[in-house]
């Protein structure tokens, strides 16, 4: 099976090793992963903004960019709502665009979609160790009504303790430029948030979406706890049977 | 700081309720009983079902609202009511004015309205010599603390009950109690007494009757009835939106907006009310006047937040709102807080004062999960931020960053100079927004591009 690897802005520029986790993992259940040069970025930053004409242009370069009829796999649940559910709503006035965007959406998925439904990972299992809990993040869940296939990964991993954490699906302060416009109030959401990751007794936290991990590491760092934060692919890669 | 004098200082309120921890505390408090008690109560019923079905009613009263209003107007008249419209927030209270002063009415009792805070209906009042009395717990609390309500169901809900025993002991000269009970019949001897001998009453309507030309309200203390039966005049002053078709269209709703508002089945109280008394019955108003507002709303039918007006005012929203939770209602500096509140403040109040509120979600959705009328409440902030945009009301230096941000987007090799930038100049940018690159950990010095192609 191929298909292209959308690695998200946040990912190329912050967190390469997140992508070649999920690169990895990938290759492992079979795939050809094509990984094409001219990827920018979603969108979705300027998007959530209000920035509608800066939205667009990228949504029609990604359209361009992610033509091939492969699926496409996004390692984070707001670049994958974005592209599945608000790319059709952007070209109502371009017939061409629509469709393009309405293909391109039923041929996308979030990476643990993908892992879970097309390559049954969660089948052949992982290996592990420690306790790990996990941050349900919002446009993964309410968008794209992703909860349950992170947790069947996680707990397909031998040697490693699944340890819920209360309302995990609680936002945790990112909200993209949410973090930078009200920081006060998005810090204290972020406090609240490893709160809850420490009552789970947890030593690392994990999830899909790496605004959110970039925002409770941030709290972590602030505060001086022990818990690492890994994105879900890596601890995956990392316990590849 | 702001470049619009008029805006809320939305960010310094916000970081000045984060600072006070009895109010962090009491809102913890209240949105999380609130929260739990709402899952509890909508237990295994289907939910979904009712609210697609009360969202279609809701969309259909929006779609003729002309009718609908026009219907109320004459059935509340059949009924023995007066009906006045009023077309802004001046001429509704101008009008409840001269009604008092027809009636040489200088005292009101009033049972908890919304409406009548959006329109500041008790400053006008007092102003002309009419003196009012809350008569709801929460409303008579923020009243005598001389505050605005934080939440649209639960005016009082940043007060903890040792706040609420000490102006009690302040303002009414009684001993000091934080024993709720004994702090809730302080209040109703008081406010008996009132009921009593006030001449004339003023309530909201949770739902207006087209069918019938009656109004509803749901209470849980009773005030209600009292404010509505007592007096020999009663003025009603209700929004032109709030209109269900017919009476059984209540049998959905009174399942939604108890449950989606404080997490019960059902308030202690429910009246339908129906013109004014009639020969032979023993109870209600002799004078019945209903006031129509509409306050922009016939213009907000016209606009992309048409839908806002769906909304049932159960204050759901702001409950799960992670926002209002950490920071309570006052931040917003508006009638009505919380998710609906920013969408409804935008547009009633305009952009130019409301468009700091905008910044108040991270879209995460928890509202539009639990909104019983489905209002699409994330997709209406990201549309007024769009309209924020277009209307130039953003800070300069975002929009320079966002243009930047639409030419590199389409360039990758624009895009690839950014990133590589990006880790030479990281340092620089905290001269720019220093508190939010010190949460940001620093580019990577090789991206995903460079490490595998």
């Amino acid at each position: 099976m191929r298909a292209q690897l959308f690695a998200t802005c946040l990912v190329d520029t912050f967190y390469p090793e997140t992508g070649e986790a999920v690169i990895k993992l990938l290759r492992h259940f079979g795939v050809d992963v094509i990984f094409p040069r001219e990827q920018t970025c979603c969108g979705k930053p300027p998007n959530s903004a209000g920035y509608a004409k800066q939205a667009r242009k990228a949504a029609e370069h990604f359209i361009s960019v992610f033509k091939s009829p492969d699926p496409v796999i996004v390692p984070s649940g707001s670049c994958a709502s974005m592209v599945k559910n608000h790319y059709p709503e952007m070209f109502h006035d371009n017939l061409r665009l629509f469709q393009a965007a309405r293909d391109l959406s039923a041929r996308t998925f979030e990476l643990t979609q993908f892992l879970v439904h097309e390559l049954k990972a969660h089948q052949r299992g992982f290996t592990g160790s420690g306790k790990i809990t996990y941050h349900s993040s919002c446009q993964l869940t309410r968008e794209l009504g992703v909860r349950e296939e992170p947790l069947t990964l996680l707990r397909s991993i031998e040697g490693a303790e699944f340890c819920p954490m209360p309302s995990a699906d609680r936002c945790c302060g990112f909200g993209g430029v949410f973090m930078g416009k009200l920081p006060e109030v998005s810090m204290a959401l972020a406090d609240d948030k490893l709160d809850n990751i420490l009552d789970s007794g947890a030593d690392t936290v994990t999830g899909c979406d790496h605004g959110c991990l970039m925002n409770i590491s941030d709290a972590i760092r602030r505060r001086g706890a022990h818990v690492d934060v890994k994105h879900i692919a890596v601890i995956l890669a990392e316990g590849l049977k | 700081m702001s470049q619009f004098p008029q805006a809320v200082s939305f960010r310094s309120n916000a970081a000045g309720a984060l600072n006070d921890s009895s109010l962090r505390a009491a809102m913890r408090h209240a949105t999380t009983t609130f929260g739990k008690k709402r899952v509890d109560a909508i237990g295994n019923n289907p939910f979904e079902e009712w609210r697609e079905k009360a969202s279609e009613i809701r969309t259909d009263v929006l779609n003729n609202l002309d009718e609908y209003v026009e219907m109320f107007s004459q059935n509340a008249t059949r009924a023995g009511a007066v009906v006045h419209r009023a077309k802004d927030s001046v001429n509704a209270c101008e009008i409840v004015a001269s009604l008092l002063k027809d009636h040489r009415a200088y005292k009101v009792v009033k049972s908890k309205s919304m409406i009548t805070e959006e329109i500041h209906l008790n400053a006008y009042l007092e102003k002309n010599g009419v003196k009012v009395v809350e008569t709801d717990l929460g409303e008579y609390i923020i009243q005598i603390a001389g505050e605005t309500p934080s939440h649209i169901i639960v005016p009082a809900i940043h007060k903890s009950r040792q706040q609420v025993g000490r102006l009690f002991c302040d303002k009414l000269g009684c001993s000091y109690s934080e024993d709720p009970e004994s702090l809730t019949k302080t209040a109703r001897t008081i406010l008996r007494e009132e009921f009593l001998s006030a001449p004339a009453a003023i309530s909201g309507s949770n739902f207006a009757i087209a069918e019938t030309g009656s109004i509803s309200l749901f209470t849980n203390e009773g005030n209600g009835r009292m404010v509505t039966t007592l007096p020999p005049l009663h003025i009603a002053v209700t929004a032109i939106e709030k209109i269900l078709p017919k009476v059984s269209d209540l049998a959905l709703f009174m399942r939604l907006l108890p449950r989606s508002a404080t997490g019960q089945v059902l308030t202690s109280y429910f009246s339908l009310i129906t013109g004014s008394r009639k020969e032979g019955e023993s109870t209600g108003s002799r004078h019945f006047h209903i006031i129509l507002l509409d306050n922009g709303r016939s213009e907000i039918l016209r606009g992309d937040c048409k839908d806002i007006l769906k909304c049932i005012r159960c204050g759901a929203c702001m409950n799960v709102c992670p926002v209002y939770g950490m920071i309570g209602g006052h931040a917003y500096d508006s009638t009505y807080p919380g998710p609906m509140g920013v969408i409804l403040s935008s547009v009633l109040n305009g952009l130019d004062r409301a468009h700091p509120l905008l910044d108040a979600s991270t879209l995460c959705g928890a509202c539009a999960d639990v909104c019983p009328v489905k209002v699409p409440l994330p997709k209406l902030i990201n549309r007024l931020r769009e309209i924020k945009v277009e209307r130039g009301l953003s800070p300069e230096l975002e929009t320079i960053g966002m243009a930047g941000f639409g030419v590199a987007a389409k360039y990758h090799e624009l895009f690839e100079l950014g990133q590589r930038a990006a880790s030479y100049v990281w340092p620089l940018l905290s001269l720019v927004d220093k508190q939010t690159i010190d949460r940001l950990p620093k580019p990577a010095s090789k991206s995903l591009k460079r490490r595998v192609l």
